[in-house]
């Protein structure tokens, strides 16, 4: 029998840069086959010639053992092949049931659609509410609903494109689990993330890509996540050593009572959250996506600055109704959750990315911009954290995903800035450059600085947090010293264990 | 006491007139403007539909014809903007100015000898003994067909938009091509049925000027209803109601003011004339502030040019 999908010789070049350069795979029905590699190696871009978003300068496709000869994304759905994006393609000012009658055949779509959504997201492990606007949700939210809104198409090739870079380990598991029917009911998947163990227990192939080239085909279970490190990357990626400490340094942010209305009628309200940040100190904030870590961070960024002055003290000032540009004359950076639209204006180059949120001062003169400066900061930027791009002009929505998120990162941690409030801020980033990130956010933290860190990877925020909170429906547990805590302890107050009502509203939700 | 009450009658009468070639115009443009396609040239195939519409019902004596060529007329010249920026990804906002000027020069110029010429008149949807009705009669069934006509396409346009499939995608495709394109919808055929669609309204719309509210042919008789068009989608952030009620506030307004300086009252009639305007814009503005609303309404592709493979 032939492979369900064959590709053949494939090369394809961008300006500056061969994405992929003769590459062939091969995947056969009912298989998982991994594609790895590091960022910018090339992967979503082949993804995306499969999927007919992009086209090919050299080499075939072969679908069931005909050669493909036009492609398109009609063409590819036609044939079966579903694809989750690691930028989403959601549609931001439609509901979640919207998003998805899009994504399916209009035969499909038809009646109770939402009940539909109801049963199949509980039945995935994957929440959804059909209702809520897209715009109003969090990445992790919005990554559910790309899954489910490919699920529910009933593929025979599903692409998956970093689909649990923002899950919970609980969805994840819940995700594999629904991978692993589908695959043994013949369909094939093809699986890209940079979370090793995943694709260890799940994986039956991998396909290991370097520099746009096919370096090693493997056989995930038998190697483990550093020999697969070392295959991506050329060596294993240093460990990083967990050393909590414990700060007595002045408070640098402290929050008091804050309760806020979601400005949507679909999200959470902040309900007194308190919690106070010290110099030299990393306080994670854990939580399933979609429990006010958004509202929380919109009201720290100053996006929302609806809170009342007080109830945010940053660097001693009174700072809950300052907008952004104030907040951060007053010493703070931030990794928003988007990197395309809030992280990053897709359409400018790198150069004027990193004037963005600079400090000003240096950059500009009179309101001129100083071309050199800047582009010695982005250079450097580059250099440091290690952002694989033609030049420091290309335009940042044409980075690779985690070449971007690093970008934005380096670019915040660039000053050395007071506090740092990042959210998911090695999202999509392979583990060489993930190791880096999080080395700088410790010798911000041994420097003397803060970092307020959001994410849903327990074993990042035990791996670096002095502290954990934890999120739940709006409010915040009091943080308490990692050496007290175990990921068990805070899986259950991720639930609601702990809360006051905490069970009782986990189980309606 | 019943002369007071004929007067307000035939205010509201003159009123839906008025706002009528604003409604079929803006109608237009909402569709096209929420599939992505930002077409300043209003003003040009409205004058485009008026002439040829008035051509034709003219020299066939069948004002219906008209406006079925008024129609054409108006979707041709989307077709030009249509190939300029959709296909060959010229700027929309030039291409936009573009054809205003251009629409407006090619009807001067077909219509050179047909000024001053009149016109059969069209007969009205209802009969006399319903129009008899006190009060209600004129109200409800006192209008011609088009006044009709503007309604049921306002009520198909929201229906379209916010019920049907087909209006789902038609937004998807304004709000982010690329999403659309990767869920496999063919985004450029969609902008073109919404260009065309836009085109299409504005004839129509240019033709009530020529065939039924004036009904004669003069050189730029749009007079900026074109211009004001656009100006009303904006403003009604893209609902369909609220463009039909913006239209209303214009011509309500500018019947008043006919009727103020009828009425002898001394004020500068060029305030008379700017009041209209400014008038719907401030009503507008006033009820679509809320900025939570606006960003859900707001077309986030428009004006962005589509290549498949960007
Ligand atoms: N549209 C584009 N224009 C120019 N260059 C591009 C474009 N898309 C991708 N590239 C380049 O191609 C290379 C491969 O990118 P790709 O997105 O496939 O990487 P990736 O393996 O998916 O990385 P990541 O793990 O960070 O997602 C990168 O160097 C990127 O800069
Ligand atoms: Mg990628």
């Amino acid at each position: 029998m032939p492979p369900l999908l064959e590709l053949v010789g494939i090369t394809k070049r961008y300006p500056g840069i061969v994405a992929n350069q003769d590459v062939s795979l091969a995947v056969q029905p009912g298989e998982i086959q991994a594609l790895l590699g590091e960022n910018g190696a090339g992967k979503s871009t082949l993804m995306k010639i499969v999927y007919g978003l992009a086209r090919p300068d050299e080499g075939e496709i072969r679908w069931q053992g005909e050669l493909v000869v036009e492609n398109s994304p009609v063409l590819a759905r036609k044939r079966g092949i579903g694809m989750v994006f690691q930028h989403f393609t959601l549609f931001e000012t439609l509901t979640v049931a919207e998003n998805i009658a899009l994504g399916l055949e209009p035969g499909n779509a038809g009646s109770d659609l939402e009940g539909r959504i109801r049963e199949l997201s509980r039945h995935y492990g994957l929440a959804v509410a059909p209702q809520a606007p897209v715009w109003s949700l969090s990445v992790g939210e919005r990554q559910r609903v790309e899954i489910v809104r490919c699920l529910l198409q009933s593929p025979r090739l599903l692409i998956m494109d970093e689909p649990t870079s923002v899950l919970t380990p609980q969805e994840a598991d819940g995700l594999f689990a629904t991978l692993r029917r589908l695959a043994a009911e013949g369909c094939a998947v093809l699986y890209i993330s940079h979370k090793l163990e995943e694709i260890q227990a799940l994986c039956h192939a991998a396909t290991v890509l370097r520099a746009g080239k096919v370096v090693a085909r493997c056989d995930p279970t038998r190697e483990t996540a550093r020999s697969l490190a070392a295959l991506m990357i050329g060596k294993a990626p240093p460990e990083i050593e967990h050393r909590p400490a414990e700060s007595d340094g002045p408070v640098v942010l402290s929050v008091a009572d804050l309760s806020l209305p979601s400005v949507d009628p679909h999200g959470t309200a902040l309900k007194r959250v308190s919690f106070s940040l010290r110099a030299g100190e990393i306080l994670g904030v854990a939580g399933v996506a979609g429990n006010g870590q958004r509202e929380l961070l919109r009201a720290l960024s100053g996006e929302d600055a609806r809170a009342p002055a007080g109830a945010i003290t940053l660097a001693g000032q009174p700072a809950g109704n300052l907008d952004p540009k104030r907040r951060r004359a007053l010493g703070l950076a931030f990794v928003p959750e988007e990197r395309l639209g809030r992280g990053a204006a897709p359409k400018l180059s790198l150069t004027l990315n990193a004037l963005l949120t600079g400090k000003r001062q240096s950059l500009t003169r009179a309101g001129l911009i100083r071309q050199g400066a800047v582009e010695r900061r982005a250079t450097e930027i580059v250099r440091r954290f290690d952002v694989r791009t033609p030049g420091i002009q290309a335009e940042a929505g044409s980075l690779s995903g985690g070449n971007l998120q690093k970008f934005i990162v380096g670019r915040e941690l660039y000053d050395g800035p007071k506090l740092l409030i990042a959210a998911h801020p090695t999202w999509g980033v392979d583990v060489g450059a993930a190791t880096l990130i999080r080395e700088e956010m410790l010798a911000l933290r041994d420097r003397g600085g803060s970092v307020l860190l959001f994410s849903e990877e327990l074993d990042e925020l035990f791996l670096l947090s002095d502290r954990i909170a934890v999120m739940f429906h709006g409010m915040l547990s009091p943080p308490a010293p990692v050496r007290q805590l175990t990921p068990e302890s805070v899986g259950l107050l991720m639930g609601g264990a702990g809360f006051e009502g905490g069970v009782g509203l986990a189980q309606a939700h | 006491m019943g002369d007071e009450l004929s007067t307000a009658i035939a205010v509201i009468a003159a009123t839906l007139r008025a706002g009528t070639p604003l409604v079929f115009a803006a109608i237009g443009e909402l569709v096209a403007e929420r599939a992505g396609v930002l077409n300043l040239g209003i003003e040009g195939m409205m004058l485009v539909g008026a002439v040829v519409g008035f051509m034709v019902a003219a020299s066939t004596g069948l004002t219906p014809l008209g406006f079925v060529a008024a129609a054409l007329a108006g979707m041709g010249a989307a077709a030009i903007y249509g190939a300029l920026a959709l296909n060959l990804m010229t700027n929309q906002v030039a291409t936009g100015l573009a054809l205003a000027i251009f629409g407006a020069g090619l009807a001067a110029f077909l219509g050179q000898s047909w000024v001053g010429i009149p016109l059969p008149g069209m007969a009205l949807p209802f009969p006399e003994t319903l129009r008899s009705i006190p009060v209600a009669g004129p109200i409800l069934f006192g209008h011609d067909w088009l006044v009709y006509l503007s309604l049921l396409t306002v009520a198909g346009v929201a229906f379209f938009l916010h019920r049907t499939r087909g209006g789902l995608i038609l937004r998807a495709v304004g709000e982010n091509q690329e999403s659309a394109h990767a869920l496999g919808y063919p985004v450029l055929r969609i902008r073109w049925l919404a260009t065309l669609f836009g085109g299409a309204m504005a004839g129509i719309g240019g033709g009530y000027l020529s065939l039924i509210y004036t009904p004669q042919w003069a050189e730029n008789m749009t007079a900026g209803r074109g211009w004001i068009a656009l100006a009303l989608v904006v403003f009604a952030t893209w609902r369909p109601w609220r463009v039909l009620l913006g239209a209303y506030v214009f011509g309500g307004v500018t019947i008043l003011g006919l009727q103020i300086q009828a009425a002898g009252i001394a004020i500068n009639s060029n305030l008379v004339a700017m009041t209209p305007y400014l008038a719907t814009i401030i009503v507008l503005v006033l009820i679509s502030r809320d900025a939570t609303r606006i960003r859900l309404h707001t077309p986030a592709s428009l004006a962005r040019p589509f290549h498949p493979e960007a």
